[in-house]
């Protein structure tokens, strides 16, 4: 239940052709501390991929991986076809030209304006300046702060700060954005203007994005595909839609448990293996049409059943949800039905226990 | 006080001056390098090398432990293989520039070591080398605290050059002691304090004017 057999460290999963970053058996430690223990993932080109976990689970140090910032003890690291593991700084420093990344404290350099942070990347790559200003005009105008160029960090908001540093980030035209909890600083509303922007970036550019986070929110909002870590393994990875429908690691249960309906606490705490009545948890995603789940669901309320908790929410533009059922245990007939029925129409139906 | 004085007092304020800037100005030319050198042999540095981080260290220590007066007169064989002579101002600047430059290296080392290492990693990121490092991040973002520093280098300069008098260096300090003190003329060591003062004061609020426009820390406004 941990873990799938195809996820553990030691099978490299078969890299796809279009694969812009490949990771297998990455590890690294620091003096005692296992960081990383054998990861290995891939990220396909124009995709956003998620990677959640709690704090110290070795989302930083995976995502400093990527850019040679971090250096894993074994393991190999490929972006866009070339090794980067074991390369010297100074081999790394053209490569990391290609992969830009925002910060969860902006780092953006108090000292220069706006413009000339944006512009920071390209005067590294040598560019001239009347090219690498045009450059930053162009940028600031696809962030929404043309007028802010000439202005100082310190005079912008904190999401005003992050479009700028989305902007830097893509100054050098990289081939792939690493966003180290970008929003994590920022209030909800402005996070969702900010993941809103990257979102819009992926699909004009086709930019591959790779964010790290502890919030579950970021990731179903702009994620294709979420990678869950836990003490430097990844416990779990799928698609938003089908992670979020049906988490199977207890750890990405517990991340969920915050933002989808759960059972109430006073029945949770009676749940017990021989009660009167049956506690059921019904999963439902994707293909399960939910006026189809709704005809059945009314049905086994008719029959006898309640409806304890439950809720149907959207996951960018598909939906899930999560109801719980009571049945009268009695009712051996009844239990079966409901169960059989759900489980024809997809959904994924558990018995927590008895009440 | 008499014409001879005045013009006595004018000269001295010129050979003050003469002797804290030429002093000052290449404590901040040497200094500076190695308040950088200090940081990036340092913990965690840019090119961290903990033996020459100690040796560099030690070598500053030394110099600033030892008090200028001696510091004046043990230099002597260098001024003289300087300059060419261990007598007057320009005699005067080897020590003081030797004094100073230990004690600028320690202060912009503070101010190089407080730039957020968030912006260093930022940099890193988008490809920069070491020299991308110092010349767009270390050096622009702590330059407010690196002209902060060298105006406390100034002032600091400014009282050394008092003591540079032993070597008849001329100055200020120099004035104050052979006429105000030994010779009893109260109004010429008033008149010196008072243009000690103002000097001070000047170069201070020059200094942080210059910082105010190049802080960009904080918003304001």
């Amino acid at each position: 239940m941990n873990s799938h057999p195809f996820l553990s460290a030691q099978i490299a999963p078969l890299a796809p052709a279009d694969a812009v970053v490949t990771l297998s058996g990455v590890r690294r430690r620091f003096n005692d501390t296992v960081a990383l223990d054998g990861i290995s993932l891939s990220v396909r080109k124009g995709e956003i991929l998620g990677i959640i976990g709690r704090s110290g689970a070795g989302k930083s140090t995976l995502i400093r991986c990527l850019n040679g910032l971090e250096r894993p003890d074994s393991g190999e690291i490929t972006i866009e076809g070339k090794r980067i593991d074991g390369l010297p700084e100074r081999q790394l420093q053209p490569l990391r030209r290609r992969i830009g990344m925002i910060f969860q404290h902006f780092n953006l350099l108090s000292a220069k304006t706006v413009e000339a942070n944006v512009a920071l990347p390209l005067k590294i790559e040598g560019l001239p300046k009347a090219e690498r200003m045009a450059r930053a005009r162009d940028l600031l105008e696809l962030v929404g702060l043309s007028d802010k160029a000439k202005a100082y960090p310190a005079q912008l908001s904190g999401g005003q700060k992050q479009r700028v540093g989305i902007a830097r980030a893509l100054a050098a035209r990289p081939a792939l954005l690493l966003s180290d909890e970008a929003t994590s600083a920022l209030d909800p509303e402005t996070t969702r203007s900010i993941l809103a922007l990257l979102k819009d970036i992926n699909r004009k550019l086709g930019l591959t994005i790779i964010l790290i986070t502890h919030e579950m929110d970021v990731v179903r909002s702009i994620a294709d595909r979420v990678a869950v870590i836990d003490a430097g393994r990844i416990v779990e990875t799928g698609t938003v839609q089908s992670v979020f429908a049906n988490p199977q690691a207890p750890i990405t249960q517990r991340l969920l448990e915050g933002s989808r309906p759960r059972l109430p606490e006073h029945v949770a705490a009676r749940l017990n293996p021989a009660g009167e009545a049956i506690i059921l948890g019904v999963d439902l995603s994707g293909p399960y049409g939910q006026s189809r789940f709704f005809t059945d669901l009314a049905d086994a309320l008719s029959a006898g059943a309640s409806l304890i908790q439950g809720g149907v929410e959207h996951i960018q533009d598909e939906s899930v949800g999560r109801f719980f059922l009571s049945l009268p245990a009695r009712d051996a007939n009844l239990v079966e039905r409901v169960r059989s029925t759900l489980q024809a129409g997809g959904a994924h139906v558990e018995v927590l226990g008895h009440v | 006080m008499s014409d001879v004085m005045i013009d006595l007092l004018i000269s001295a304020v010129w050979e003050t001056l003469l002797m804290t800037f030429a002093a000052g100005l290449i404590s901040l030319v040497a200094g500076l390098p190695l308040g950088l050198a200090l940081v990036a042999t340092g913990k965690g540095g840019l090119s961290e090398n903990i033996w020459v981080n100690r040796l560099l260290g030690a070598v500053i220590n030394a110099f600033r432990s030892v008090p200028f007066i001696i510091l004046l007169v043990a230099l002597i064989p260098l001024t003289r293989l300087i300059v060419g002579t261990a007598l007057g101002t320009w005699a005067a600047i080897v020590p003081l520039a030797i004094a100073a430059t230990p004690y600028y290296a320690r202060i912009a080392e503070v101010s190089l070591r407080e730039v957020d290492k968030g912006l260093i990693e930022a940099v890193r990121a988008m490809g920069g080398n070491r020299w991308t490092i110092i010349r767009e991040v270390l050096v622009p973002e702590a330059l407010p605290g690196i002209v902060a520093g060298f105006t406390v280098t100034l002032v600091t300069l400014i009282g050394a050059s008092a003591m540079a008098g032993a070597i008849g260096a001329g100055g200020l300090g120099d004035l104050a002691i052979r006429y105000g003190y030994q010779r009893f003329e109260t109004g010429v060591m008033i008149a010196v304090v008072i243009v000690l003062i103002i000097l001070v004061c000047g170069i201070q609020w020059i200094g942080d004017r210059i910082v105010e426009r190049l802080d960009h820390r904080q918003s304001r406004g």
